[in-house]
């Protein structure tokens, strides 16, 4: 057990190692002039050789690795070109409106997505189970940014009863903090919640032909109780998986659902950073994310153990 | 014994004429005809977009902006006059042909470096751990890393959404080959001194082929979605081409006094991507029983 702790743990380094030199070689592989691109079309001569200074792009490829990777390894991620303060310190000022956004996401999109999962493994091949299949098929298919203004026009424009757009902290009371975060939260969890109910029923409908299930029946268990003590409980693991695989699409959606709802969070200020071509950013933004990433999957794996005895490594 | 004669003659039937077998397959698998027919439709209307459409999709007209839709402007006009079904129809091409080339390039390059990963084992671990370092990335991001440093061009655009789909590609096949070049079959096929080259071509391409033509499928609708985010982010197709995420891109600062500018190609992208999605799904039904149940 301790052991493949440790192996699992060990395994997340070259996966970040990979991580880190693509973003990393990417200033060199891409074609052309990457410091006269970022320049713009209206830069001069002097601001590209200023900003190829900047980026240490007049360095050998090894030399600038090396002290790139030097500095990742002490936290810094590089200065912004734009605003020349460090890409570290940008990032943690954005960070709050993003890790709420992403958390009552995940929450709410578990809260609808297992219940209606379950139902529809429960009640498979009803009108309910198309239902929520039907949902599943719309949810992948509705960009969040489509449905985001579709959600600001039913509930902002024409109910009034939602803020339109913007984001308040936590810190300032909870009422606020859920008006503004609710149809952000639903947009981004549309994706989330249809992958979340598929792989819910899916496994559940798997559980439910296990002879243990008919034993539960038959001595006389109510149906609630079969359903989430026994079904649920042994339908865990795939479930726990999908959610670990999908936190890339919930962070590839948040930054387009902030910038849907203008929550100036990560998702914002890489936005922002494009517009502007501040490479250094974009560079931070995705070793953070990635970086979240693996240690959620590896936060999957390890829960693996717990939520199933029968996984052994 | 007497009983079982007239089953034998049952078994023996004529074969079928391909009309009916066309049909039955309509039959078992509705989804497929009705997610292709939806796609069909959308093909039509990017390739014949100058007859959906007769007007120039860039043409500026100021004194007409912002009209909501309405006999002469089916769609409405944007903030420039310009009708919003004309580029509606138009923004068709660019996501078809982004959709279609992500799907098919990163297909072919992932098909190969998934052969080649899974039957040599040297490279497989190599491979493997720059797929799964690749696969950390979000897509979305390391496209947009990617758009940042090239010049915005619809090429361009397919690339940086391709190199983030080929991991997925990759590991699909690698998996498929390791179950596969276990079996006895491919054993005996090496023992006779069937070539490396024969086995991968006539024993082990075509395993691959079902499971990676649903996967292609998945990998349009995903690039059709991203090429609309990327555009809609401003790190995409250039802005002076009508592609669906640009023209919501256009119409965000006005979508509050003229809803129709987002809504329209908002829903072409959607039914697009649904379209794409149902093919998926029942390509996956009907070619992979065993995953079908799965998923």
């Amino acid at each position: 057990m301790y052991a493949y702790l440790i192996r699992r743990i060990l395994a997340t380094i070259p996966v970040m190692a990979v991580v880190a030199v693509f973003v990393f070689s990417l200033l060199f592989l891409s074609p052309g002039d990457p410091a006269a691109i970022i320049a713009g079309d209206l830069a001069t001569a002097d601001d590209i050789a200023r900003i190829r200074e900047r980026l240490g792009l007049n360095e050998p490829f090894l030399v600038q690795f090396g002290k790139w990777t030097f500095n990742l390894m002490q936290g810094d991620l590089g200065v912004s070109i734009f605003s020349n303060l460090p890409v570290s310190k940008l990032m943690l000022q954005r960070l709050e409106p993003t890790l709420m956004l992403t958390t009552t996401t995940l929450i709410i999109a578990i809260c609808a997505a297992v219940p209606m999962g379950v139902i529809a493994a429960w009640k498979a091949g009803t009108i309910i189970d198309r239902g929520v299949m039907l949902f599943a098929v719309l949810g992948f298919s509705f960009p969040s940014f489509v449905l985001g203004y579709l959600l600001i026009y039913g509930f902002a424009i024409k109910l009034e009863v939602l803020p339109v757009q913007g984001y308040t902290s936590i810190s300032k009371g909870f009422g606020p903090f859920l008006n503004n975060i609710i149809l952000p939260s639903m947009t981004l969890g549309m994706v989330q919640a249809a992958l979340i109910a598929r792989m819910t029923r899916t496994s559940v409908l798997e559980v439910l032909a296990e002879d243990y299930i008919r034993t539960a029946h038959s001595k006389g268990l109510a149906t609630s109780k079969v359903l989430i003590g026994h079904a649920l409980k042994n339908a865990a693991v795939p479930i726990v998986t999908i959610i670990g695989i999908s936190f890339a699409l919930l962070i590839g959606g948040a930054i387009i659902t902030e910038s849907v709802f203008a929550i100036p969070g990560l998702g914002r200020l890489t936005v922002d950073a494009i517009l502007r071509r501040d490479y250094p950013i974009i560079q931070g933004v995705i070793l953070v994310f990635s970086g979240a990433y693996v240690l959620v999957n590896l936060a999957v794996d390890i829960i693996y153990t717990f939520l199933d005895p029968r996984i052994r490594y | 014994m007497t009983a079982t004669t007239p089953a034998i003659i049952d078994i023996i039937e004529p074969p079928k004429p391909l009309s009916r077998i066309v049909y039955e397959f309509a039959r078992r698998n509705p989804t497929v005809i009705f997610g292709s027919s939806l796609l069909l439709g959308m093909v039509i209307i990017a390739i014949f977009a100058p007859l959906f459409a007769p007007g120039d999709p860039l043409a500026l007209a100021p004194a007409r902006r912002l009209r909501p839709p309405q006999e002469a402007y089916w769609f409405g006009t944007d903030m420039f006059g310009r009708d919003v079904y004309t580029r509606t129809i138009y923004g068709a091409r660019i996501s078809l042909i982004v959709g279609i080339s992500v799907s098919a390039l990163s297909t072919i390059v992932g098909l190969f470096i998934g052969l080649l990963s899974g039957y040599v084992r040297i490279i497989d671990a190599i491979i493997m751990r720059i797929m799964d370092g690749l696969m950390a990335i979000p897509g979305i991001l390391l496209a947009i890393a990617m758009m940042a440093l090239t010049k915005a061009s619809v090429e361009n655009v397919i690339i940086a959404i391709t190199i983030p789909e080929i991991p997925r590609v990759v590991r699909l096949v690698r998996g498929v080959v390791l179950q596969i070049r276990e079996q006895p079959y491919i054993e005996a096929a090496q023992s006779i001194g069937t070539r490396f080259h024969r086995v991968l071509l006539k024993h082990i391409l075509p395993n691959v082929m079902a499971p990676i033509i649903v996967q292609a499928t998945y990998i349009c609708a995903a690039a059709v979605l991203i090429e609309a985010g990327l555009s809609f982010l401003g790190a995409g197709t250039p802005p002076n081409i009508p592609s669906w995420g640009n023209i919501m891109a256009e119409g965000r600062t006005f979508f509050q006094i003229a809803f129709w500018i987002i809504l329209f190609p908002g829903l072409f992208l959607s039914v697009t991507v649904l379209a794409i999605n149902l093919l998926g799904d029942g390509l996956r039904d009907a070619l992979d029983p065993r995953l079908a149940r799965r998923m």
